[in-house]
């Protein structure tokens, strides 16, 4: 009985060794390539522009913009500028776009979609005088796609526009209270005649 | 197997066969199986007779009046083990019986410690079976670091890659059951996928002379294996259950083994593992825990002239990362650096979020061997691994759930090997490698892919021999070729590949423009040769020396050749290099080992120059929209790196025993003259255990552990902050300062059923809940180390 047990096990182990070639035929072969290319990814969530937008009545609406169009590559972004009028109070608005797609996707709509998890933060200097927010969340936070900017007398000055996302809100609107991850940060260095 | 058949089947004739004359003379020798020569005192009884026979000098035996027909014999002798011989008398008969004398591969239950070491002359430590238990609930890497010369590379906790005398990543391989892990070991926050409680007997090599696993193993090579399996008719098994305070938790872990005489074995075990957030001394490490389920199965029969083996294994775990180390830009990170706190602390929880990462690892093997009399062992081996990894960042809108990076690595591997061990004091083994691998990121996840489509297979051969010069003098040698081909096919943005100036050198790699990018098609060939040579001399009973060279070669993974990208967890761009060749190590290796019943000492200096060194750095930060981003490239050099490994022991009485353990290395890159990043820094430590044998084996064992600051690191970088508007010093290099824990461990063994089938420990870490960072962790801009670690273990065997 026991030399049968035996018999059997000995069958087994055959068995195996014949799965164990079968295992490395159908290895082998299953490793051979199909030749279609692998698709191209344009990133989906990547900010590639920001437009921020001044009007005020009486005078020229100003653009100013920050474009990077490689994303995470080696180019820094372009940034272009206009001239500001003194004394001035002009209201803002900001446009966020991915424009590694075409038509560009507009992320301005994302951000309002989740306004509650996001802010823009202002950090004005020299001629640009103070910005104040003119818009909110579902909670009654600041969140900056609208803005009110007021601007000095006649010089320089500088902008400083940052995007966070998960901020602590509400916070006492520095970044440093804020916290959270930052999607943009761009300076402008403007001139106010 | 055809004896086998013919013993049963002769068996049964057996029965019926009539003995007519009884006449007959068998006359006979036996001889070892190996090297044919001749074994003396052999016993040789005729079943169901009187008769027995004693074999002399020459191997030789004799039976007169015999009958015709059927005979069953069974031979003993000292040395070997007892087989049975069946043979037919048809007249007088003159019948050669060859014994085996190499026990190894039955697998009688070893003594660890006494177990065969893989080299002759590198070095190389075993992780006693106690350690081995303390550290169940906790990963490879840090149960390794009980190994002189072994620490770790740690994303938080639960992320940690052994690190060999100073290397790490695809310098160090892993076998796991003879089966080399392919888990995407080239990035840094990738841990081994492997579940220390499946094969528990593991050993460290230092350095590359184990060529039969790769000739790559530039930093060692960390071998797992199952624990022997006694062929006896048995049902036996183990379970052991840890749980901790830091991160309020713990794991499981079980196994069950039938075996049988015959060899047959199955050995079924699994794990589970749950922690929630760790905790440093002052706050919680917001999502760092932990869930991990592993499974292994082995089936298989082993006997002397063959055997197999089936073995499966299935790793899957979830990490969650340390959600404050999720940033921005390089702003964030300046504010994380300065800041004593992290920014994001929220209470503690056994939820993983975003960051996290989910991978799963299968792993199946067949295996099988035969002994050919007078020549060695051929064993045969197939191996399959597919490897899943997804990893989650913080994503917005729609693709909130999508992982950001999803790999799948599919690997086949072939690798028939001969060992021709018929003479005594010559060993010599031969083998070739076929490896297909398959690399597939997923375009699911709507970002540029870090590492790229690819194919590469692998070929290599190897000889190694061990030759035997006296009693105390053994040399080995090896010599190993590999050829590698790697076949890519990847998106590269133009304003990327015109800043890298590949379309200077790599132009013809272009195959399409996709909008802003060109599609490539790299295609590398790398010849790699390795070789060893050294030897051991037992300068007496207690004292022996080792000394070896190695010269090893590493062909660039694939991060190192295509890495091209931000990577979120980290911030930071990374940027691999087409032009990177091997790189190509010389270690030299030296030990003196003394172990008495009183004193142990190991002594191991080494030295290692390696040419076209490739590392991975700082040198600069490029503007984006989102900010400045620290960019990190690889590049070669030359590098050299050198250190010495001490370990002491001293039973001061048959009850107290203390060790010390000192590990110091230091690597210079030779071309600038800087000190290498990411070196260990020097370590000390020291243990003093008391045993009281009458009292349930009572054993306590207090360690302190002290890790210098290390002071020699390449410098930081400058970066321009778009927050601060000007250049500001990221000290991205700066090493912590030295730090001091001290763990207390208690461990008894009690008797419920049979005797000391339950074994009972505590264990505390981070004593004193001191606040530190550690160097190689690359948390250590954000967060504190672990605090405090009370645990408890019971481990129940049956």
């Amino acid at each position: 009985m026991k030399k049968n047990l035996l018999k059997t096990k000995k069958i087994v182990s055959k068995l195996l060794s014949t799965a164990l070639l079968i295992g490395l035929v159908t290895g082998f072969t299953s490793c051979s390539d199909d030749d279609e290319p692998p698709v191209a990814i344009d990133e989906e969530e990547v900010i590639t522009t920001i437009t921020i937008s001044l009007s005020a009545t009486g005078v020229e609406t100003v653009e100013l913009q920050s474009r990077d169009l490689d994303g995470d590559g080696p180019t820094a972004p372009v940034i272009t500028v206009a001239n500001l009028a003194a004394n001035t109070t002009y209201s803002g608005s900001i446009v966020l776009l991915n424009e590694t797609e075409d038509p560009a996707e507009d992320i301005t709509l994302e951000v309002k979609e989740e306004d509650n998890e996001h802010q823009f933060f202002f950090t004005t200097g020299g001629a640009i005088t103070t910005v104040s927010y003119d818009d909110a969340d579902g909670d009654g936070n600041p969140v900056g796609i609208d803005f009110i900017l007021t601007t000095g007398d006649a010089g320089s000055g500088t902008l400083q526009v940052t995007l966070r996302h998960e901020p602590k809100k509400p916070n006492d609107g520095t970044l440093a209270d804020a916290g959270g991850e930052t999607d943009i940060v761009q300076n402008f260095s403007l001139t106010v005649e | 197997m055809k004896y086998s058949l013919l013993l049963a089947f002769v068996c049964f004739l057996g029965n019926t066969s009539l003995a007519q004359e009884c006449n007959s003379i068998l006359l006979g020798q036996v001889v070892d199986f190996h090297d044919n020569t001749p074994l003396d005192g052999a016993t040789i009884l005729i079943t169901g007779k009187q008769n027995t026979s004693f074999t002399d000098f020459d191997g030789k035996f004799k039976f007169e009046n015999l009958c015709n027909g059927v005979l069953e014999l069974e031979i003993f002798h000292p040395d070997c083990k007892s087989k049975f011989f069946t043979i037919d008398m048809q007249g007088d008969l003159f019948q050669k019986i060859s014994l085996e004398h190499h026990l190894e591969e039955l697998d009688e239950v070893k003594v660890l410690g006494d177990v065969k070491k893989n080299t002759t002359s590198s070095q190389e430590e075993r992780l006693s079976q106690e350690d081995i238990e303390k550290f169940s609930g906790s990963s490879l890497g840090d149960a390794l670091k009980n190994i002189t010369g072994v620490s770790s590379l740690n994303t938080g906790a639960n992320i940690v890659k052994p690190v060999i005398q100073g290397l790490n990543g695809s310098r160090v391989l892993i076998l796991n059951n003879n089966v080399r892990m392919q888990d995407m070991e080239w990035g840094e926050e990738h841990a081994p996928n492997i579940d220390i409680n499946a094969n528990q007997n593991i050993s460290v090599i230092k350095g590359a002379a184990a060529l039969e696993y790769g000739g790559d193993a530039i930093g060692g090579v960390i071998v797992l294996n199952p624990l022997p399996i006694a062929r006896t008719d048995s049902l036996f098994g183990k379970t052991q259950v840890n749980l901790f305070s830091n991160g309020r938790g713990g794991n499981i872990t079980s196994e069950i083994v039938k075996s049988y005489e015959s060899g047959l074995y199955i050995k079924a075990q699994g794990s589970l593992k749950r922690l929630g957030d760790l905790e440093a001394p002052e706050y919680i490490l917001s999502n760092t825990g932990i869930r991990e389920n592993n499974l292994s199965l082995n089936i298989g029969k082993r006997d002397f002239i063959q055997g197999w083996e089936a073995y499966y294994s299935f790793f899957d775990s979830d990490i969650g990362i340390l959600r404050a180390s999720h940033i921005g830009n390089v702003d964030d990170l300046i504010t994380a650096i300065n800041s004593p706190q992290p920014r994001i602390i929220e209470d503690f929880t056994y939820d993983i979020t975003n960051p996290n990462q989910e991978v799963t690892h299968h792993l199946g093997k067949l295996n099988y061997y035969r002994r050919f009399k007078g020549l060695g062992k051929l064993s045969l081996q197939y191996d399959f691994q597919l490897n899943r990894r997804f990893e989650y960042d913080n994503r917005i809108g729609e693709d909130a759930g999508k992982p950001s990076l999803d790999l799948q690595l599919t690997t086949h591997t072939f690798s028939p090997t001969l060992q021709i061990d018929a003479k005594e004091n010559l060993h010599l083994k031969v083998g070739l490698l076929a490896r297909f691998q398959t690399n597939f990121p997923n375009p699911a996840t709507g970002v540029r892919r870090l590492i790229p489509d690819y194919d590469k297979s692998d070929f290599g051969v190897f000889v190694l021999g061990d030759y035997e010069l006296s009693d105390n003098f053994k040399i080995d040698a090896g010599l190993r070729y590999d050829f590698s081909n790697i076949n890519a096919e990847k998106y590269y943005r133009i304003t990327r590949w015109n800043e890298r100036n590949y379309d200077e050198d790599f132009g013809n790699l272009i195959t399409d423009i996709v909008g802003t990018q060109y599609l490539t098609n790299p295609v590398f060939d790398f010849h790699n040769v390795s070789a060893m040579a050294g030897f051991q001399y037992e300068l007496n009973e207690n004292q022996l020396l080792r000394f070896n060279y190695a010269l090893s070669q590493r062909a660039p993974n694939p991060a190192e050749l295509f890495s091209d990208g931000l990577h979120h967890s980290a911030a930071r761009i990374e940027l691999g290099d087409l032009r990177i060749k091997s790189e190509s190590s010389s270690k030299l290796s030296a030990s003196y080992e003394l172990a008495s019943k009183t004193w142990g000492l190991v002594v191991a200096p080494y030295f290692n120059a390696i040419d076209g060194f490739i590392l991975l750095e700082p040198v600069d930060a490029e503007l984006t929209i989102r900010g400045a981003f620290p960019l990190w490239v690889y590049r070669q050099t030359d590098a050299l790196l050198f250190g010495i490994d001490v370990s002491l022991y001293h039973n001061w009485t048959s009850q107290l025993k203390t060790d010390h353990q000192f590990s110091w290395v230091r690597g210079t890159d030779q071309t600038t003259n800087i000190p290498m990043i990411n070196i260990p820094a020097a370590n000390l430590n020291n243990r003093i255990s008391y045993v009281h044998p009458t009292f349930h084996e009572l054993t306590v064992s207090l360690e302190s552990q002290y890790v210098f600051e290390q002071n020699r690191f390449p410098p930081n970088i400058t970066v321009f902050s778009p927050e601060q508007q000007q250049d500001v010093l990221l000290e991205i290099n700066t090493p912590p300062a030295a730090y001091h824990l001290l763990s207390l461990d208690i461990g008894a063994k009690f008797s419920l059923f049979k005797p000391e089938d339950l074994s009972v420990g505590l264990r505390g870490t981070n004593l004193l809940n001191t606040n530190y960072r550690d160097y190689l962790n690359r948390l250590r801009y954000f967060v504190d180390d672990l605090g405090r670690n009370l645990s408890i273990r019971l481990i129940y065997k049956y």
